[in-house]
């Protein structure tokens, strides 16, 4: 019943053993990495967040589909792997009371009010994420130091995230520091290395599409970079562009998820493009330091036309002449 | 024109109050249902505002509609609903200056409310004047019991207050969202979603088709 929906181009198929709940279980498998550096740098608050979004996403995606008279299945990976992308996508210091109404956000408003798995028009983890930034904007901004080397495992201390303070203040965070994670920011968006690793993973394996990643980060490369040319001073660097935030997580994990974006190849690129030019826009004169989360959801809502505007012609087709 | 039962004028009255409830039925209004729902208070004036209105101009249009030639009507019914508007206006800006400042430029807009020119078009042409007003009064209420109730679902959670009063204690954090924009969509769709799943509507229509 599952594999149906896995329709990713026209027609001939080839059936393969490979499900939406197969799939999803490897993207979990594949943020695997970017938890654990999350729990190393922030200790027990990530332990506590991920549990929580992950316990909560479960339980709104079977009393919802209890609800609605549907079979329940919250076997299939998807709503584990919301929680788990919610989760990744909180700032350490969120207090559970509202990482949990982010979660119920998430299932019901972005995913089960639309149908459940397959329906849903936007990212479900990110539509959670952008009602508690709506919701809670001085929660969802409090940037706690990473715990690593501090033996306190509450009280942190509070700092801007690097795009914080590169467009605020213009301080340029070293990036060894954005590769392994060790500055403030969203428990999985800091580490790019752990990031890098999962994602690989389904690269290889096939479970995920190059085409909208390359077309995403290339993009906020070139278009970041173009300023970075005009004026050194004033607009970062292509590389710090594409290390720091959260765009990592956002285009290997989020921007590539098989429901809410374009199925059609050249679809994929035209994604990655419209996102990568709002992000640089947001992040260079937006009145925000990050804008990866609004990014995709933007293109989540432009998808179904991307679809359609991007449809390959069928075998024998003759272009039609206006 | 046959002469109207006591229970003909109670239908009038009460189907805008549920069965066609302007704004959880007929989707109507919608520009100050999101607009000014805010809060408790605004949602209650909004309402109020518009019930007076409405009640007048069904009046005034029911008593003349033998008179206003057909090509015309829609601009008739403009000029007697925008009478009575800047009345409205005229009296919140005089006697109630902290809702008028609140509602900003959504009491001119009653003129253009699609429930008030609806009502126009569809009732007060069409029938006696007793029967016009029970119309007018009732989707008037139903209007206003729908903002009010959207206003006190959006201020309790975006404000922890109801009508300006403080009810959650000091732990409350207040969701800022729902007192914004997206708030006055959330509600409104949750609440016509429930509406409809009291009342078996989405059963039924898929039963159909």
């Amino acid at each position: 019943m599952q594999q149906q929906r896995v329709v990713v181009s026209v027609s001939p198929h080839i059936v393969t053993s490979v499900t939406v709940s197969r799939l999803m279980y490897m993207v979990v498998l594949a943020l695997i990495p970017a938890a654990a550096v999350s729990l190393y740098f922030f200790r027990l608050k990530a332990a506590l967040l991920i549990t929580i979004c992950v316990i909560t996403a479960l339980l709104t995606e079977a009393l919802l589909q209890k609800a609605r008279g549907k079979a329940i299945t919250v076997d299939d990976g998807s709503a584990l792997l919301t929680g788990l992308l919610l989760a990744l996508n909180l700032p350490p210091s969120m207090p559970l009371w509202a990482a949990i109404l982010g979660t119920v956000v998430a299932i019901g408003l972005g995913k089960q009010i639309f149908g459940g798995l397959g329906y849903n028009i936007f990212n479900p983890a990110l539509v959670g994420r952008a009602f508690l930034s709506a919701t809670f904007p001085v929660l969802m901004t409090t940037w706690t130091r990473p715990l690593a080397w501090s033996r306190l495992p509450v009280d942190a201390t509070t700092v801007a995230t690097p795009l914080g303070l590169m467009k605020f203040e213009h301080f340029r965070t070293s990036y060894l520091k954005l590769l392994e994670g060790n500055v403030s920011g969203s428990l999985g968006e800091t580490s790019v290395v752990a990031l890098v690793i999962g994602a690989s993973y389904l690269l290889i394996k096939g479970y995920m599409d190059w085409r909208t990643p390359l077309s995403y980060l290339g993009t906020v490369a070139l278009f970041g970079g173009v300023f970075w040319l005009i004026n050194p001073h004033r607009y970062p660097d292509p590389l710090f562009h594409l290390l720091a935030g959260g765009l990592m997580l956002g285009a290997l994990f989020m921007a590539t998820d098989p429901v809410t974006t374009p199925i059609t190849k050249a679809g994929r690129w035209v994604f990655g493009l419209g996102a990568g030019l709002i992000v640089v826009v947001i992040r260079l004169w937006g009145g925000l330091p990050e804008g990866v989360a609004y990014s995709i959801l933007f293109m989540n809502g432009v998808t179904p036309l991307i679809n359609r505007y991007t449809r390959p012609r069928r075998f024998g087709e003759v272009r039609r002449h206006a | 024109m046959r002469s109207s039962t006591e229970g003909r004028l109670l239908g009038d009255f009460l189907k805008g109050l549920w069965k066609e409830s302007p704004t959880f039925r007929l989707l109507l209004g919608m520009c100050p249902t999101l607009a000014v729902t805010n809060a408790a208070q605004n949602g209650f004036a909004m309402g109020l505002a518009t019930t007076f209105t409405l009640v007048s101009a069904s009046t005034i249009v029911s008593l003349i509609r033998k008179v206003i030639p057909n090509q015309v009507r829609i601009p008739s019914f403009v000029v007697v609903i925008a009478t009575f508007v800047t009345m409205v206006d005229l009296f919140l800006k005089g006697k109630f200056p902290g809702i008028s400042k609140a509602l900003g430029p959504y009491v001119p807009l009653i003129v253009v409310n699609c429930v008030i020119l609806g009502r126009q078009e569809v009732f007060a042409s069409r029938n006696p004047v007793h029967r016009a007003i029970a119309d007018a009064l009732g989707m008037g209420l139903g209007f206003t019991w729908a903002l009010t109730l959207l206003g006190v679902i959006r201020e309790i959670l975006g404000m922890g207050s109801i009508f300006g009063v403080h009810i959650m204690g000091s732990w409350f954090r207040p969701w800022i969202i729902m007192i914004l924009p997206p708030g006055a969509f959330l509600t409104l769709g949750m609440l016509i979603g429930f509406m409809n799943t009291l009342t078996g509507r989405t059963a039924g229509r898929s039963a159909q088709g």
